[in-house]
C-alpha cells in the first residue's frame, strides 16, 4: 500500500468524464509527473487530491487515512498554483507566514521557520518585497516556500514552470528537484511539457482523454512507449507503415513501398503494423550502404545538433544528428539511413490516423 | 491610421481642436458659474436693497462664527461619514456575492442593484417618507408586534436609511469591478493553507478590493455630503444639511452672497476631505496592488 493511494477515482461533469478510473499508488518521497495534452484530466486529478474538486467516484487515501471527502484546509497539502496565486497585498514573509499563522504558531517560531524556508529557496534578502516587485522566477520560489513551510505530507505543483521563459524554466526545473530532494517530500507535478516531466520525475504518468495510458520511469517511458500517441507525445518519432510476412524461419516485417525487411520474433496479427523509430537513433550512411535511401528535403542547424528531413519511399523521415565533425549532407543530396533493429518499436497500427506515413 | 502615425510632425493644433468642445462645455457650465459664485460670496448684501457692488469677507465670518451653521456642517459631515461606513459594510459583501453568482443570476441581480437608479431620487424619497411616517408601514408592523410606535420621519435615522439605499449601487459597482479582476486561485491558495472561508475573505479577498472600496467611498461621501432631496424631504424644516441650507439662503432668505459663501465652504471642505482620504489610502494600496 502506497503513501498516497488513488483508487478508481473518477470525475464526471454530466455525461463528460474529465477523469475516469484513475488508479495510482505513490510512495513516500517520490516525484511523480502527470503528463498529457490540455484537457486530458491531469489538472482535475491534482485538484481532487488537493480537495478543491470533489471526485464523483473512487477513494483517495493518504498514509492510510481516507481523505476523499475532507476539506482542503484539513488535508494540509502544499499546493503551488499555475498563476502562483500569491497574496498581492502581503510581503514575501507575510505570504510565507500565512499558513503558519492559520496553524496558530507563535510569532517567534513562525519567524524562525519563515527564515529557514526562505533561505532554502534563496530569497532571504527579498523577504520584505511585495509580489509585484519581483520577477517570475522569484514569485515561483515564494509560492514553493509558502507551500513547503507548513510541512505538508504531499506537495502538489500545477504547471509550475509554464509561466517562465525557456532559460529560466530549465534552471527552475533542476532547482525544483534540488528542493524536493532536500526536503524529501512526496511531490506530484502536472505538466504538458514532456522534457520537464522526463528530466525531474521518478515516475511519469501519461494521461489521455481522462485515462492513464502509461505509468513508467522516464527512461523506460521514452524507450518503450506503449502506443503511438505516447511515442509522438514523449519525444519525437518516425512512424513507418509495415505488414507482417511469413518466412520459412519465423516472421519478417515488410516496410510498405520498400523492399526493407526486418526480422521479428513473436506473433503479429495480420494486417497493418507500425514501426516507430526515434530521430536520434537513425544514422546517416553512404547512399548504397543504408537500410533506406532518400534525398534530404530540409536541414536545420540547432546548435548542438542538426535536424534533417529525408524523403524516402517509406515517407518523410526526420533524423537528428549530433554536431560532430563535418556537417551532414545539404538539401537535395542523397543519403542512406540505418538504425539498429532492436531500437525500433513495433506497434499495431491505430485507427485514429496517428500513423504518419 | 499607420500613415498618420508615421508622419513625423502632426499638425500641432489638431489635439487642441479636438479637445475644444469638451473644454468649452467645461468652462461654460462648471468653471464660469463656480467663479461667479465665488465672486458673489464676497458681495455685500443689504436686506433692503439686495446685492451691492461692494466686497467684504463678512459672509464667511458670519457662517464660520454662527453655531447654527457650524451645527449644520457638523451634521452633514457626520451623516455622510455614517452613510459611507454603512455602504462599505453592506456593499462589499454584496459585491462579493455578486461575483460568485452563476450565469443567469448575476445579470438579474446586477439589474436589481442598478434598477433603483432608474427611478428619480425624489420619487424614492417620497416612498421612504410613506414607509417611515407616523402612520407608515414600519409603525404598523411595530404595532402588530405590540411595540411602541417610533418617530422615524424627520430624524437623522431616516436620512441615513434613505441615503444608504440610494448610495449602495455607487459602492457595489466599483467594488464588484475590483473583485472581478482578482485571480480566483488566490482564494483557493488561502484555503489550501488552512484558512477558513471567512478568514480567506477577511484576510485575502477584501484587502485586494481596497482600491474599489476607496473609489466607492469617495463617490458615496461626495454625493451624500451634497445630497439635497433626501434631507429636504426626510429631514423636514428642522434637520438641515449643507445643500438644503444653501437652498434656503438663496430662495427663502434671498441672501445670495451668504448662500454662495456656504456653498464655497462646503465645496472646499468636501474637496479637502476627499483628497486627504484618497492620498492616505491610495499611498498604502498603490505599493501593494499597483
Amino acid at each position: 500500500m502506497g503513501f498516497l493511494h488513488l483508487e478508481r477515482v473518477s470525475k464526471l461533469y454530466g455525461e463528460f468524464a474529465a477523469v475516469r478510473d484513475f488508479d495510482l499508488e505513490i510512495e513516500q518521497g517520490e516525484f511523480i509527473s502527470l503528463l498529457g495534452p490540455s484537457g486530458c484530466g491531469k489538472t482535475t486529478t491534482l485538484q481532487m487530491i488537493a480537495g478543491l474538486v470533489a471526485p464523483t467516484n473512487g477513494r483517495i487515501t493518504l498514509d492510510g487515512r481516507d481523505i476523499t471527502r475532507e476539506k482542503p484546509a484539513r488535508r494540509g497539502l502544499g499546493v503551488v498554483f499555475q498563476s502562483y496565486a500569491l497574496f498581492p497585498h502581503m510581503t514575501v514573509a507575510q505570504n510565507v507566514a500565512f499558513g503558519l499563522e492559520m496553524r496558530k504558531i507563535a510569532k517567534a517560531e513562525r519567524d524562525r521557520q519563515v527564515a529557514e524556508i526562505l533561505s532554502l529557496v534563496q530569497l532571504t534578502t527579498l523577504a520584505d518585497r511585495y509580489p509585484r516587485e519581483m520577477s517570475g522566477g522569484q514569485r515561483q520560489r515564494v509560492a514553493i516556500a509558502r507551500a513547503l513551510v507548513i510541512k505538508p505530507p504531499v506537495l502538489l505543483l500545477d504547471e509550475p514552470l509554464s509561466n517562465l521563459d525557456a532559460k529560466l524554466r530549465e534552471e527552475m526545473q533542476f532547482e525544483l528537484r534540488r528542493i524536493q530532494r532536500v526536503v524529501g517530500i512526496t511531490t506530484i507535478m502536472v505538466t504538458h511539457d514532456q522534457a520537464e516531466a522526463l528530466s525531474i520525475s521518478d515516475r511519469v504518468v501519461v494521461m489521455e482523454g481522462g485515462r492513464i495510458t502509461q505509468v513508467d520511469h522516464p527512461y523506460s517511458l521514452y524507450e518503450h512507449p506503449k502506443n503511438n500517441f505516447i511515442s509522438s507525445f514523449v519525444g519525437k518519432s518516425n512512424f513507418l507503415a509495415a505488414r507482417a510476412v511469413k518466412e520459412t524461419a519465423g516472421v519478417s516485417l515488410l516496410v510498405d513501398n520498400t523492399d526493407l525487411k526486418i526480422p521479428a520474433t513473436g506473433n503479429y496479427p495480420g494486417g497493418e503494423l507500425c514501426l516507430s523509430v526515434r530521430p536520434e537513433k537513425i544514422r546517416l550512411t553512404d547512399p548504397a550502404g543504408g537500410m533506406l535511401r532518400g534525398s534530404v528535403s530540409s536541414r536545420y542547424f540547432l546548435g548542438n545538433q542538426w535536424l534533417l528531413s529525408v524523403a524516402t519511399p517509406a515517407g518523410e523521415i526526420s533524423v537528428s544528428v549530433a554536431n560532430l565533425g563535418a556537417p551532414p549532407p545539404s538539401e537535395g543530396k542523397v543519403t542512406g539511413l540505418a538504425w539498429n533493429i532492436e531500437e525500433c518499436r513495433i506497434l499495431a497500427a491505430e485507427q485514429e490516423g496517428i500513423l504518419q506515413s | 491610421m499607420t500613415g498618420a502615425a508615421i508622419r513625423p510632425s502632426p499638425r500641432l493644433p489638431a489635439p487642441f481642436f479636438l479637445a475644444a468642445p469638451a473644454t468649452l462645455l467645461f468652462i461654460g457650465l462648471i468653471l464660469l458659474p463656480l467663479a461667479l459664485t465665488a465672486v458673489l460670496s464676497f458681495n455685500v448684501y443689504d436686506y433692503s436693497s439686495g446685492v451691492q457692488n461692494r466686497y467684504t469677507t463678512a459672509n464667511y465670518l458670519t457662517v464660520l462664527q454662527d453655531p447654527y451653521y457650524l451645527a449644520i456642517f457638523w451634521r452633514t459631515l457626520r451623516l455622510a461619514l455614517l452613510t459611507t461606513v454603512i455602504t462599505v459594510l453592506l456593499g462589499t459583501p454584496e459585491a462579493y456575492i455578486l461575483t460568485r453568482m452563476g450565469k443567469p443570476w448575476r445579470s438579474i441581480f446586477l439589474l436589481v442593484i442598478i434598477g433603483p437608479l432608474l427611478v428619480s431620487v425624489v420619487v424614492r424619497t417620497f416612498g421612504w417618507s410613506m414607509l417611515l411616517g407616523h402612520d407608515g408601514l414600519v409603525n404598523h408592523a411595530l404595532a402588530m408586534l405590540r411595540l411602541e410606535p417610533v418617530q422615524l420621519l424627520y430624524t437623522e435615522t431616516a436620512i441615513v436609511i434613505a441615503l444608504v439605499h440610494i448610495m449602495l449601487p455607487f459602492m457595489v459597482i466599483p467594488v464588484w469591478t475590483a473583485l472581478q479582476k482578482l485571480d480566483p486561485t488566490v482564494e483557493a491558495a488561502a484555503l489550501s493553507l488552512g484558512a477558513s472561508r471567512f478568514t480567506a475573505l477577511r484576510r485575502i479577498v477584501f484587502p485586494q478590493a481596497t482600491l474599489g472600496i476607496l473609489s466607492g467611498s469617495l463617490i458615496v461621501f461626495g454625493l451624500s455630503a451634497s445630497a439635497f432631496a433626501i434631507p429636504g424631504l426626510l429631514g423636514g424644516r428642522r434637520l438641515k444639511m449643507a445643500a438644503t441650507v444653501v437652498y434656503d439662503e438663496y430662495l427663502i432668505e434671498l441672501n445670495w452672497p451668504l448662500g454662495a459663501a456656504i456653498a464655497i465652504i462646503v465645496l472646499l471642505a468636501n474637496l479637502a476631505i476627499m483628497l486627504a482620504y484618497n492620498r492616505m489610502v491610495e499611498r498604502q494600496a498603490k505599493r501593494r496592488l499597483g
